[in-house]
């Protein structure tokens, strides 16, 4: 069971607090969260899909997102995701990680 | 919960769900490049591209789906077969070490399955035949065989088992024509051709009843190879009248082809009905005899009956007979055995030289399998940068593991499918090995069935995992960053390193456990050939003359023996002559009789008895048996003389306790006989056997006109056998002596399993050694070529060449001097278990250590040589500069 063995690097861990953030302002499909990270960052971060559905799938294993089937705006059924209680707890901790990531690098990109 | 969710993925289709999900993203992408202003096919086809890498995005959701698992496999497969197919060198290698490795099972389990498991060709359900003997609580070894009466009363009270199959391999002289040869054949219950379910290809089996009554049915069923080969498929045979043991037997049936009875070894000519047993034993009708035991036997249990069971109730049955029939059956009983135990066929004597052979083979697998582990790592770095390519991609370590794991599988399955090629050319190999004996058609066929191919099938899965797997966990844990340096590619990290070291180790070790074995059995086989069974084996020829199928009386027998011995003591180079029912090591049993001696008392539950021989007078000297007291018969130890006998010193010592027993009496089945002499123990049956009572009783007294016929003489059997052949047709011009060999020869056919043991240990211990050495050589080939620059290094620093040889050697041999280490430790604990195999040789014998140290050292030497001499040359700029 090598899946589980897998650890989370750096760069995963970074799409799950940007989705985790995104979701934390309410339900939203795939493409929403796509769109809204692009946006609010000004098209600096672009959300590959390639890496945004595996982790979307990976979290709702994990149970931090929950989703299911709805009909939109434009009467589209798009897949939906939440925020479950475990998912906020989460993003607490994801948060708090991101701070201490920077401030440390921040510290080394000053120091050198 | 993971895979309960995984479960549930699979059937509602994960697959259809992510399709549905990505056209939504893609259908809201293109609303999106609209809205910016793009035409909407173009913002489409945008869309479509900005999905990009959809295969990958799919590759790792699909992990929770079973039917792109299966796709996967497909493809796993088909590159893995492109693998294979560009690196031919490799693969062959591979597949030669593995093909080695698992056809030498397949061969062993095909033996163990035909000769063991199910050993009787168109026998059906032979999963519920168990084998029947007798038992004898007083003598050692307790095995006796049941007499016809105990039989019929254990069939008629027994509810466990559906069929009571008797039977006895018996022999004759077959003369169809103006040919006459030895056959061997059976006397079988009546119902034994419908109990085992096999029925005659030509007429019948044989009927309810025609197994009762003195000689009163004389009928014979013959094999399809008689049929065929001594009838020349004759459609017309049955109802024909044929001769067997002297009496005219008509033929009743034909066997189907394919089978050859129901004994291990041999492939069986004719059988007739136990009715025919007095015939056949020349005269002595045991039918009645309620103390005469001949049966060997097999049960049938009843579906779902254990043997513990079936044991149970015919101890009960025997323990009931041992009161009713106290005279003839104190201290019987029955033993029940499963049929790969079956004592009175060569199942016996193979078993622990299969069980030898089993262990073997697994060692080399396990040997093969190292190597091919040892070629994977290192073809590994080779593969480094692909592996590092795919895992950037973004293909999932555990794809890339079970890529590996599909490509040892493919290798393994086309070395199984060798393998089972291999086995089936080995199929005859015991019977080659196993010396022949005349008259004897032998078969220890392997049988390659269902079983022996999922067996085969389950080890190819096993050795995969056995030598991909490490190799697999490794490439695929590679060090996305530390691949990028320069160094890393070229000879591994050092944790693949240390595997490879390990794997060498149990390589060395491994082969030296099957050279001390090999070692020790060769001491054996010398040990056994140097014993003495207590007879001259140099100097002294035997054969046997059967007068009784020739149609003689007793009293004209009686004369031409007497005549053959006078005309053969005349020859030149011939000293002395003497005939006897038996001689030393036949395969064929001593009688045994329940003897009494005054003023020794048994115990009460037994019944001691003594195994004995019928000789002529000079027979002892003849075979070079020393008499301790007392003299041996004589011409006048006749029919119309007191009855004697001669005792052993085994005997001797049991029964009148150091005393000499000469001019004392002994009761043999209730007749006196007063001992005349004492003659030296020696073995009477084979090399190994334990010594236990024996004794003599003139021929004259105990007739039997099928006798052999001992010689000693100067002369070779080759030179003597025209001389003998004359003087018998001057007699008789009717009778041919059968194949007349020296006693050494007839000891040596008794060691055949020792002899077969040896082949199998000395064959694959050698091949053992060949594929650790290259196991060794691969390991120092990759250690110089990777400390190349260490090398070069110190050649520039002033090292001379002998330093850097001096430097791989040590390596090499601390190696393989921990591997040896090891190895004596496993062979200390594992040697005992040849046990029987070995004759008078410890399992820890220093000597079969030593020289499998020698002869693994040796190899190890010759297989560094090659990388040593290439260290040496070191070239200090060009291995620094590269």
């Amino acid at each position: 069971m090598l899946r589980r063995r897998r650890k989370p690097d750096a760069l995963q861990g970074t799409l799950d607090l940007l989705v985790l953030k995104t979701l934390s302002r309410g339900p939203q499909h795939g493409y929403g969260i796509a769109a809204h990270v692009e946006s609010i960052s000004g098209d600096i971060l672009r959300v590959e899909e390639g890496s945004l559905y595996p982790a979307l799938h990976r979290m709702e294993h994990l149970g931090w997102i929950a989703a299911d089937w709805q009909t939109t705006a434009n009467n589209r059924r798009a897949r939906i995701y939440k925020l479950t209680r475990a998912g906020l707890k989460r993003l607490d901790e994801e948060e708090l990680r991101w701070e201490r990531l920077t401030k440390g690098v921040g510290k080394v990109l000053r120091f050198a | 919960m993971g895979w309960i969710r995984r479960l549930r993925n699979t059937f509602a289709s994960a697959e259809g769900d992510f399709d549905e999900e990505r056209r939504f993203h893609i259908a809201e992408r293109t609303d999106d490049y609209v809205r910016r202003g793009m035409a909407p096919e173009a913002a489409r086809r945008a869309a479509l591209a900005r999905f990009g890498a959809v295969t990958l995005a799919k590759e790792r959701t699909g992990d929770a789906d079973m039917f792109r698992w299966i796709d996967d496999i497909r493809r796993d497969a088909a590159y893995a077969l492109r693998m294979l197919r560009r690196n031919p060198g490799f693969s062959l290698l591979a597949t030669l070490c593995l093909t080695l490795g698992i056809g030498a099972n397949a061969a062993v389990f095909s033996w163990i399955e035909g000769i063991l498991l199910r050993p009787y060709p168109l026998v059906v359900d032979q999963d519920r035949l168990v084998a029947v003997t007798g038992t004898n609580r007083g003598a050692r070894p307790d095995r006796d065989d049941v007499s016809w009466p105990d039989w019929i009363d254990l069939q008629r009270s027994s509810t466990l088992a559906d069929a009571f199959i008797a039977e006895k391999i018996t022999g004759t002289t077959l003369s169809v024509g103006d040919r006459a040869e030895r056959a061997t054949g059976s006397m079988v219950s009546a119902n034994y051709f419908d109990a085992i379910g096999v029925r005659p290809i030509l007429g019948r089996g044989f009927d309810a009843g025609e197994d009762s009554g003195r000689n009163a049915h004389p009928v014979a069923v013959i094999s399809y190879e008689t049929w065929q080969n001594r009838f020349r498929g004759d459609p017309d045979v049955v109802g024909k009248t044929q001769v067997l043991a002297g009496l005219p037997h008509t033929i009743v049936g034909v066997a189907p082809k394919g089978f050859y009875g129901t004994f291990v070894g041999y492939a069986f000519q004719f059988w007739v009905p136990a009715s025919m047993q007095g015939q056949f034993d020349a005269g002595v009708y045991k039918l009645e005899d309620r103390g005469a035991r001949w049966i060997e036997g097999y049960l049938r249990l009843k579906p779902g009956v254990t043997i513990e069971q079936a044991q149970a109730e015919m101890s009960s049955i025997a323990a009931r007979l041992e009161a009713e029939y106290p005279e003839t059956n104190r201290g019987r009983g029955v033993r029940l055995y499963p049929l790969w135990q079956t004592p009175f066929n060569n199942a016996a004597a193979l078993l622990p030289t299969l069980g030898v052979a089993l262990v073997v083979v697994v060692a080399v697998l396990l040997i093969a399998c190292a190597n091919v582990g040892n070629l994977l790592l290192l073809r590994g770095f080779a593969r480094q940068q692909e592996m590092t390519i795919r895992l950037s991609l973004g293909v999932g370590r555990a794809r890339l593991v079970r890529q590996l794991m599909t490509e040892g599988l493919i290798l393994a399955a086309i070395a199984a499918a060798g393998g089972l090629v291999v086995a089936r050319w080995l199929r005859d190999a015991l019977a080659l090995l196993t010396p022949p004996r005349g008259g004897v058609l032998l078969r220890l066929p392997g049988e390659i069935d269902w079983r022996v191919i999922a067996a085969s099938a389950a080890l190819c899965v096993v050795s995969t995992m056995l030598f991909a797997l490490a190799p697999a966990m490794i490439a695929s844990n590679v060090d996305l960053a530390g691949a990028l340096k320069a160094e890393a590619g070229v000879g591994g990290g050092h944790r693949s390193a240390w595997i490879r070291s390990t794997l060498v180790l149990v390589q060395m070790a491994l082969s030296f456990v099957l050279l001390v074995g090999g070692a020790l059995l060769i001491e054996s086989l010398l040990a056994v050939r140097a014993a003495s069974p207590g007879f001259s084996t140099d100097g002294v020829l035997t054969t046997s003359v059967d007068l009784f199928t020739a149609g003689y009386q007793p009293q004209r027998a009686k004369v031409f023996q007497d005549a053959l011995i006078d005309r053969l003591q005349t020859l030149a180079g011939v000293e002395s002559a003497a005939f006897s029912r038996m001689t030393p090591f036949s395969y064929r049993s001593y009688g045994t009789a329940p003897i009494a001696v005054d003023g020794y008392d048994a115990p009460p539950d037994r019944q001691p008895t003594a195994d004995y021989n019928e000789i002529g007078p000079a027979f002892l000297a003849t075979l070079g048996i020393p008499l301790v007291s007392g003299r041996e018969f004589t011409r006048a130890d006749d029919e119309a003389a007191p009855l004697v006998a001669v005792v052993d010193e085994t005997m001797a010592a049991q029964f009148w306790r150091g005393l000499d027993p000469v001019g004392r009496r002994v009761q043999v089945r209730g007749r006196w006989m007063t001992i005349v002499g004492v003659a030296r123990t020696a073995r009477y049956r084979n090399l190994l056997e334990t010594p236990s009572p024996f004794f003599y009783v003139p021929l004259r007294q105990n007739f039997s006109a099928v006798a052999a016929l001992q010689i000693r003489t100067r002369q070779s059997a080759a030179s003597l056998r025209p001389a003998l052949v004359r003087e018998i047709h001057a007699l008789d011009p009717n009778i041919a002596p059968s194949e007349l060999i020296s006693m050494r020869e007839q000891v040596e056919r008794t060691t055949a399993a020792q002899r077969i043991s040896v082949t199998i240990l000395v064959v694959f211990g050698a091949i053992a050694v060949m594929l650790a050495a290259v196991g060794l050589y691969g390991v120092m080939a990759a250690t110089v070529s990777q400390r190349a620059r260490e090398l070069a290094l110190r050649m520039a620093l002033g090292a001379r060449a002998e330093d850097l040889v001096t430097l791989v050697l040590s390596k090499a041999l601390a190696l393989t001097a921990a591997g040896m280490i090891i190895g004596i430790a496993a062979a200390l604990l594992v040697t005992r278990l040849l046990g029987y195999l070995l004759y008078r040789v410890s399992p820890r014998d220093p000597r079969a250590f030593a020289s499998a140290a020698i002869v693994i050292g040796a190899a190890s030497l010759v297989a560094c040589f090659v990388p040593a001499w290439r260290a040496s040359r070191t070239d200090p700029l060009r291995a620094l500069r590269g």
